[in-house]
């Protein structure tokens, strides 16, 4: 009797839910008007974690003061769901100093490159032999890092089975195997032009060293390669599912071409007399102003994700790299004509440029172990969507 | 060997190569047109009973090491996450159960609102949710036994509403115990695959996504491209190592160990658009029995991977299982970056040129 009852229920309820046409995820949505259910009115159901009977209560207090693994001060009061507050995406496994060091050695060595040929062209023997002896140098420590960081450095020659242009790490592979040889070459060349017996010999092959034509060759070969060579390392990282490199991935390659001018330009300003060093100068006064004015935007433009670049050890780092581009920028431009004022604001450039590769390496790191800076960004872009859907719908 | 989505960079992707739907992504990859069908995962949560034989299925299949819940190599601790002593998903670790454990707290009906049910008398006032319940399968379900009665006829509506297999009552709280197995989805839309710059990664002939472990050097760079954190490096190898739908198995025509090994069919193998009607049919199930949380995940074909091949059925959001609740193969905007840092290329090559321009001095 009982069950027949039972089953009427549902019978007389089944039809008027099929003719309003809710779906079933909206069900809920009336129920929760009803009085004496608002208290579980959530979404979800009011589902909530149970470790205990104080579990909520202590999540939530950690969040506040900022725990280390659900959260942070500055965002303390957004609500997100996590796995036992675990990482989501996996962070890179490269290795720190291997690869940002990398980066920044790649983008000094990249911009060198160029002012290096510009200074073959104009007469300036001091300083392409400094840019020279920088852009190979560079690159040469840049695929020894890059090997080091592999996890089977002796399969490294694998990079270049096949290309494809959908991995930047295949892409730059083929751009810094000519770019470290053509670099390497004119370091090279420029070295071994200073040996006596190279300068003095007669025969064809202390010749063909001293020979401008092959210098010239070899350096607008690094030159060609050293704009991409600065550039694709910012699609290296932004390419990626951690989310504060992704999010600024339009903005990364110029913090970092920026940041290579500076350094190359730094560098270039240290080794190289006053005379000479004004196109250094140059690039490096404005690539500091392009890498602050970039940085800028990836840490101000992207909402939580940009939080990494403002807190912790990346924060720290990030910040010390301003004060340092900044004041090389200003130094070379004030003191730069004069040899002491060069070395220092060179030094301070390249600083700055170094620090600012390992707090935007550290920045990612951070937001990739946190799973707030997957969760919430996702979530409102799904909220967008749907409040997209619901305007297009509703006109 | 250059990679099949080269057209895509042109500017327009009219194929899907990067992202979108694909509705042969095997024949895409490169296969001729008689490749099997492509196969896939359909992970039914609401029957999961988490007993975690798909873990060890896969471990004893595969030869994996043993490992913590963070992945270090021959460690073996208590995380203090429920049962869920594997932590995630790694290079040792291809299945990995998660254990949710809920409350929420119930509400008692308040004597305003219509004839309350008084305990005792659940089955006579159908719950005590009157006509205006929703749930077909309460009732039924509270005649079960007697103690379910009791508990169901305190419980308002909305609760009932919201009823789901794996929900209990315990006084005045309801506690229910998620469990879902998780695995590498091998998406339509592969970031792993996208980025491995060595090939050691490629597309199955069923469409599965396989690290090939004599080729990879260990670069790492498909580890952070996952936008789901599946695939892992080993530490002492170098090398990095996920799910692989069990290649082998596949080839000699049998099942995966894992869903051999499902005692529930919680995990389910079988050709991907089988196991999507039938994921349809269990939904539409499962939502006309009032479970109003119940959804797919990875399902959609419209979102950020083009379609998981390997799919779920959850009971509470994505991200309460550690799944990201709106993943997007990060290649989507790699052409806008490739563009970008072209323009930021040129603007090196002409800020350092222009250096070398107008008077000496």
């Amino acid at each position: 009797m009982s069950g027949r009852h039972a089953s009427e229920v549902p019978a007389d309820e089944t039809p008027e839910m099929g003719r309003t046409g809710v779906p079933a995820e909206a069900v809920d949505a009336p129920l929760d008007h009803r009085p004496g259910t608002s208290g579980i009115a959530t979404p979800g159901g009011g589902w909530r974690r149970a470790q205990g009977p104080s579990a909520q209560k202590r999540e939530k207090r950690k969040r506040r003061r900022g725990g280390a693994r659900d959260g942070d001060p500055t965002v303390g009061d957004a609500e997100f769901q996590s796995y036992y507050g675990r990482q989501i995406v996996k962070s890179a496994v490269w290795k720190t100093p291997d690869v940002p060091l990398y980066l920044f050695l790649g983008g000094a060595a990249g911009s060198s490159a160029v002012l290096g040929a510009g200074a073959e062209f104009t007469g300036r023997p001091a300083l392409a032999r400094a840019a020279h002896l920088i852009a190979g140098g560079g690159a040469i420590a840049s695929v020894g890092f890059l090997i080091h960081d592999l996890g089977r450095p002796e399969r490294f020659l694998h990079m270049l089975r096949v290309f494809k242009p959908t991995s930047p790490l295949s892409v730059g592979s083929y751009i810094l195997s000519p770019f470290s040889t053509a670099a390497g070459g004119a370091a090279a060349l420029s070295l071994l032009g200073q040996v006596p017996a190279v300068r003095r010999g007669r025969g064809w092959l202390p010749k063909l060293v001293r020979s401008t034509g092959l210098r010239r060759t070899a350096s607008v070969g690094a030159a060609a390669f050293g704009g991409p060579m600065a550039a694709y390392t910012a699609v290296l990282l932004a390419n990626t599912a951690t989310p504060s490199w992704h999010e600024p991935g339009n903005q990364l390659p110029f913090v970092f071409t920026g940041s290579a001018l500076a350094a190359g330009g730094g560098l270039c300003m240290v080794f190289t007399p006053v005379d000479q060093a004004s196109p250094a100068r140059k690039a490096a006064v404005v690539g500091a102003a392009v890498e602050l004015a970039a940085m800028h935007k990836v840490e101000h433009d992207h909402g939580v994700v940009s939080e990494p670049f403002h807190i912790g050890r990346a924060g720290t780092l990030l910040r010390i790299a301003k004060a340092c581009t900044s004041a090389g920028a200003v130094g070379a431009t004030v003191l730069g004509g004069k040899r002491w004022g060069a070395v220092g604001s060179g030094v301070l450039l390249a600083v700055g440029s170094l620090l600012t590769r390992f707090g935007v390496f550290d920045a990612g790191m951070a937001s990739s172990k946190d799973p707030k800076y997957v969760v919430i960004p996702q979530r409102a872009r799904m909220a967008a969507r749907e409040a997209a859907a619901t305007t297009a719908s509703g006109a | 060997m250059i990679s099949s989505a080269s057209p895509a960079f042109t500017g327009n992707d009219p194929e899907n190569r990067l992202f979108g739907p694909l509705p042969d992504v095997t024949g895409e990859a490169g296969y001729e047109p008689d490749h099997p069908a492509r196969v896939g995962f359909f992970t039914d949560t609401s029957v999961c009973i988490g007993c975690k034989a798909c873990e060890v299925a896969c471990k004893e299949w595969n030869t994996l090491p043993m490992d913590d819940a963070d992945g270090t190599v021959d460690a073996l601790g208590l995380s203090g996450m429920s049962y869920d002593n594997t932590g995630m998903l790694g290079a040792n670790s291809w299945r990995h159960v998660a254990f949710v454990e809920q409350s929420r707290p119930v509400d008692l009906p308040l004597p305003s609102i219509g004839a309350p049910a008084a305990p005792g008398q659940g089955v006579g006032s159908g719950g005590g949710c009157g006509g205006s319940c929703g749930s077909g399968e309460s009732p039924s379900h509270a005649n079960a036994d007697g103690v379910t009665i009791d508990q169901a006829s305190v419980l308002n509506a909305q609760a009932l509403s919201s009823f789901d297999p794996q929900t209990a009552q315990s006084g005045d709280r309801e506690i229910r115990w998620l469990m879902s197995s998780d695995v590498c989805k091998h998406c339509t839309h592969a970031g792993c695959l996208d980025v491995c710059p060595t090939g050691a990664l490629f597309r199955t002939e069923f469409g599965t996504v396989v690290v090939q472990d004599d080729i990879c050097n260990g670069c790492g760079y498909c580890v952070p491209a996952c936008p789901y954190g599946v695939i892992d490096q080993r530490k002492d190898d170098g090398k990095v190592f996920k799910c692989t739908m069990c290649y082998d198995r596949l080839t000699d025509g049998l099942q995966p160990a894992c869903a051999t090994a499902c005692p529930t069919q919680s995990i389910q193998f079988g050709d991907l658009d089988e196991l999507q009607a039938r994921a349809d049919a269990r939904l539409a199930t499962l939502t006309e029995q009032g479970v109003t949380t119940a959804r797919l995940y990875g399902r959609d074909e419209d979102d950020g991977v083009g379609g998981a091949g390997a799919f779920f059925l959850l009971l509470d959001e994505p991200e309460v299982y550690g799944l990201p609740p709106d993943p997007v193969v990060t290649t989507r905007d790699l052409p806008s970056m490739w563009r970008h840092a072209a323009g930021a290329a040129a603007m090196l090559v002409g800020v350092a040129l222009s250096g070398f321009l107008g008077r000496r001095r």
